[in-house]
């Protein structure tokens, strides 16, 4: 790793992408996440890639499935409206088993909402989101360089089980400057999949990309097929951090920027001698629904935190499936929570379930 | 003795799921012939779009990606910028370029995508079972106009080969039909010509070809070539609405 560099979070996850061997974009304009298409704009030509300001949220992420059916390394990104556009591309590309990496600076909703961050959009990123029977791998950092790590990963992620990798960010994510480093050597070259269309060549047979399958049975196959790789994802690639879980009596559940206010409300309710712990997802699907249920176990109440009116809770409510209450604190519409307000509402839980 | 005709390398010998007398399996010749005498099977990538034709991939002996509907022009985009020396041609019905697709097939045009679109007008949505499209004749009766299309509540049928003509980035554009050996002549020479505009890097291309859905229409296969000439050609002229070099022939 080279030395550390300030970065806006926009511009690391683009950069990010691409020293992750990412060669071609597509995308349109959308607050608060213009500095990725303006970066790869600049950026992709330099490395012999492409950038393409698409028509419409629609086209790019279709322009996405051209490119991913070559098996090139490809991404889009957008915010909220935009990614709900993109959602009939979103299924087709998973239907079709291609990989390829969408980030979404989720802004508050719904319709144009507002353009300050927001969590409003974690049953669409975490539900499929487009028509049909599949799950996205759904990465949610809480830092530019956490941003940028699961960047680095995430075409190995998505080739590895073959549907789309995002990263769910905020509107803060995106903007902020922190300092980050990139490894230096790019993602090496890697010869193109068996399964992808760039050409029946050397007398091969000809290959087809395609999401299409009228007999149910087949349909059934597939899905299942999906299911199963998405099993395995869950095995295999669920991430989460705790933060003074251990002896937590108040567990506090909170990703991306929401988490880093809670780090704070939890050390404000430390020093008042309440025993309070972070347990923060990073992947949000698969959610690390095993872990959190039995950190669940030795706490005496869980406080769900999130920017919407109550969307991660459910998950949280799954995981920890009555082994201790679980509530809910939230902001909406672009209002980020304050840590004095969550260290206040979490003492009034204390106050009541867990003396 | 000398063989006059063979079935095109780049078909595959399989039986078709075209009702008879449609003229999909016409523009089908006409494409596959184009791509061998091209000799460029190995780099064609096929982008089928959703309508009768979206198993196009069924037929022709070449790499294929399916596209939602009306997208076939975005999926062929991504494509066009990762694979340099593809061949990327789409196959589109009217609804799927003409409706859900307008955005799609003008904004490739307008880059100037080096693509080649083979338009299928043949004035209704065939698969769904005969609903009116945006090219169904004022007056012609379908599953969603029981009158007849009615020109104050649904417009008159859009003239996508005119309109694309008006953009700079679109290099080629013809309309063709099917009905008659003359016609299919023409038609193979303006299809070929399309993909060697792309062949030069030339820019985008388009052929529309005027075709039948005689299940749709409730004709025989004859009646409804007779109702391309008849009704369709007066409304939609044949030609070259833009070439390479600039020219225009109508007729
Ligand atoms: C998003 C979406 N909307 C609607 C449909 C249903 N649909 C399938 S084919 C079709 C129309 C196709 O008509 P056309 O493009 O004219 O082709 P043809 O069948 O006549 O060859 C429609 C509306 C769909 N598959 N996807
Ligand atoms: S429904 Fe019409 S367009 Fe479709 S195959 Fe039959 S005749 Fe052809």
């Amino acid at each position: 790793m080279a030395g550390r560099k300030l970065f806006k979070g926009n511009e690391a996850v683009a950069e990010a992408a691409v020293r992750a061997g990412c060669r071609y974009f597509f995308g349109y304009p959308i607050t608060p996440q213009n500095e990725i298409p303006e970066y790869m704009s600049r950026r992709l030509p330099e490395v012999g890639g492409a950038f393409v300001q698409a028509e419409s949220e629609v086209a790019a992420i279709n322009m996405v499935y051209g490119a991913a059916g070559t098996g090139a390394r490809v991404m889009t990104s957008s915010s909220s409206p935009g990614i709900s556009l993109k959602q009939e591309g979103i299924s087709y590309i998973a239907g079709a088993d291609l990989p390829c990496l969408i980030v979404n600076m989720v802004r508050g909703g719904p319709g144009l909402g507002g353009i300050a961050p927001a969590q409003s959009d974690y049953f669409q990123a975490t539900r499929g989101g487009g028509h049909g029977d599949y799950h996205l791998i759904v990465y949610a950092p809480a830092s530019v360089q956490e941003m940028v790590d699961l960047t680095l990963g995430a075409y190995d992620v998505a080739e590895r089980y073959r549907m789309p990798v995002m990263i769910l960010g905020d509107g803060v994510l995106g903007q902020m400057m922190e300092p980050v480093s990139f490894p230096d050597q790019m993602a090496p070259d890697r010869p193109a999949p068996e399964w992808a269309t760039r050409g029946a060549r050397d007398g091969r047979t000809p290959r087809l990309i395609n999401s299409i399958y009228l007999k149910p049975e087949e349909l059934y196959k597939h899905n299942l097929d999906m299911a199963e790789r998405f099993e395995k994802a869950s095995a295999n690639e669920v991430r989460y951090e705790e933060v003074l879980a251990d002896d937590a009596e108040l567990l506090l559940v909170a990703y991306g920027t929401t988490s880093r206010v809670c780090r704070a409300a939890i050390e404000k309710l430390r020093e008042r001698g309440i025993k309070a712990g972070l347990f923060r997802p990073i992947t949000v699907s698969p959610f690390p629904y095993d872990a959190l249920s039995k950190r669940a176990k030795s706490a005496k109440a869980v406080l769900t935190v999130e920017m919407s009116m109550g969307q991660l809770v459910d998950d949280v409510k799954i995981a920890v499936a009555g082994a201790a209450p679980v509530h809910f604190f939230g902001t909406t519409g672009g209002v980020i929570p304050k840590a004095s307000d969550i260290a206040e509402y979490a003492a009034g839980i204390v106050g009541e379930e867990v003396r | 003795m000398k063989q006059v005709y063979s079935v095109p390398k780049s078909l595959r010998p399989v039986s078709t799921h075209y009702c008879p007398g449609c003229t999909h399996g016409i523009i089908h010749k006409l494409v596959a012939e184009t791509i061998d005498e091209l000799g460029v099977r190995d780099r064609a990538i096929g982008v089928a779009s959703v309508g009768c034709s979206v198993f196009s991939y069924d037929y022709f002996d070449c790499d294929f990606q399916q596209a939602a509907h009306g997208r076939a022009p975005a999926v062929a985009t991504g494509i066009r910028r990762t694979v340099p020396d593809a061949v990327v041609f789409t196959y589109q019905g009217d609804g799927d370029l003409a409706s859900i697709g307008t955005a799609e097939i003008v904004h490739a045009a307008m880059r100037s995508e080096n693509i080649t679109v083979v338009f299928v007008n043949n004035a209704i949505y065939g698969m769904t079972g005969g609903q009116m499209a945006p090219t169904t004749m004022v007056g012609q009766r379908t599953t969603t106009s029981p009158e007849g299309r009615i020109k104050g509540l649904a417009g008159e049928p859009i003239r996508v080969s005119e309109m694309l003509a008006t953009i700079p980035g679109a290099t080629y554009v013809a309309r063709v039909s099917t009905t008659s050996p003359a016609h299919i002549a023409k038609a193979k020479r303006a299809i070929k010509k399309a993909f060697e505009v792309q062949l030069a890097g030339g820019g985008f291309s388009l052929v529309e070809c005027l075709s039948t859905c005689p299940t749709n229409w409730g004709m025989s296969p004859v009646e409804a070539m007779e109702w391309v000439d008849k009704n369709m050609i007066p409304y939609y002229p044949l030609g070259e609405f833009r070439t390479p070099e600039g020219g225009q022939t109508n007729g």
